[in-house]
């Protein structure tokens, strides 16, 4: 299945924040079940965009040298419920960023109203080690998400 | 700004372990190691030294705090699961602030880890304010 779970980036600039939307439909398979009756998105995939959106901030500011994989999650909290129907954005800040790994800190806003906020962290995989443990399907940069960004980029031009 | 005690140093760093690794406060003494005593893993080393670097301003090189891959299985250095002399002397070259005392008796390759306790990032610390 994919597994993109932001639409677009609003903002990037490089090395140091970005924005990405995600749109919830309830054309989207979870809603069916969670819950029926009361599409509630769940904080787990809106962790998800805020990584997605953190781990692309992040390999960008490395050129993609390394593959960039979630490794911890420090803190999170949700304030709200959000659902079908409305628009998320996330919004993501690089704290720190080094070989070994980087850090985000990451926002979950509908408009100006604040859903979730979470820290999250990465690691760097050098790229031949991680395709030979792991395959290219697990990560991140998936082709997918990278040529979002690459969207974002031209329109930005 | 004036310079710290080392009382203070600890108390800021043990504060920072303990939102690292989600233990208590009680939990954290200057003898208390890392792995064995508070379940740091090895993802937990970087949030630790990004969390000091942000509280103290301080920069941290990679490897200068936490050593990685050690020895690299060089017979040189480690014997039969034991480090050797050559070995105790490149781990105290690398590892300044550690507290030799206990592993010196039984030098024992897998309890290296339990040379990474918290005095040992309060004296590090301390070395670079």
């Amino acid at each position: 299945m994919r597994w993109i779970w932001i639409d677009r980036f609003v903002e990037f600039d490089s090395g140091k924040s970005a924005k990405a939307v995600k749109n919830l439909s309830m054309a989207e398979d979870h809603f069916a079940d969670h819950f029926p009756g009361y599409p509630m998105m769940p904080v787990s995939l809106m962790i998800e965009g805020l990584a997605q959106t953190g781990g692309i901030l992040a390999g960008e500011a490395r050129a993609f040298r390394e593959k960039v994989v979630l490794a911890k999650i420090p803190t999170a909290k949700f304030y709200r419920d959000v659902f079908a129907g409305v628009q998320l954005t996330y919004a993501v800040e690089l704290i720190q960023c080094r070989d070994e790994g980087a850090a985000v800190i990451g926002r979950v806003l509908v408009g100006d109203v604040l859903v979730g906020e979470a820290e999250i962290f990465f690691a760097h995989l050098d790229q031949a080690r991680s395709q030979q443990l792991f395959g290219d399907h697990n990560f991140v940069f998936s082709g997918e998400l990278k040529k979002i960004l690459g969207l974002a980029k031209l329109s930005a031009n | 700004m004036a310079s710290l005690t080392r009382d203070e140093v600890f108390a800021r760093v043990a504060a920072q372990l303990v939102v690292a690794l989600n233990v208590d406060d009680d939990q954290v003494t200057p003898e208390s190691r890392l792995q064995a005593d508070l379940g740091a893993e090895s993802i937990d080393f970087l949030d630790i030294v990004f969390r000091l670097e942000r509280e103290f301003g301080i920069k941290i090189p990679r490897g200068e705090l936490f050593p990685e891959a050690i020895f690299s299985g060089d017979p040189d250095f480690v014997q039969n699961g034991k480090v050797t002399p050559k070995g105790i002397a490149e781990l105290k070259a690398k590892m300044p602030y550690a507290d030799f005392g206990t592993f010196e008796i039984d030098p024992k390759m897998e309890t290296i880890g339990d040379l990474f306790t918290v005095d040992l990032i309060t004296l590090y610390v301390e070395s670079k304010l």
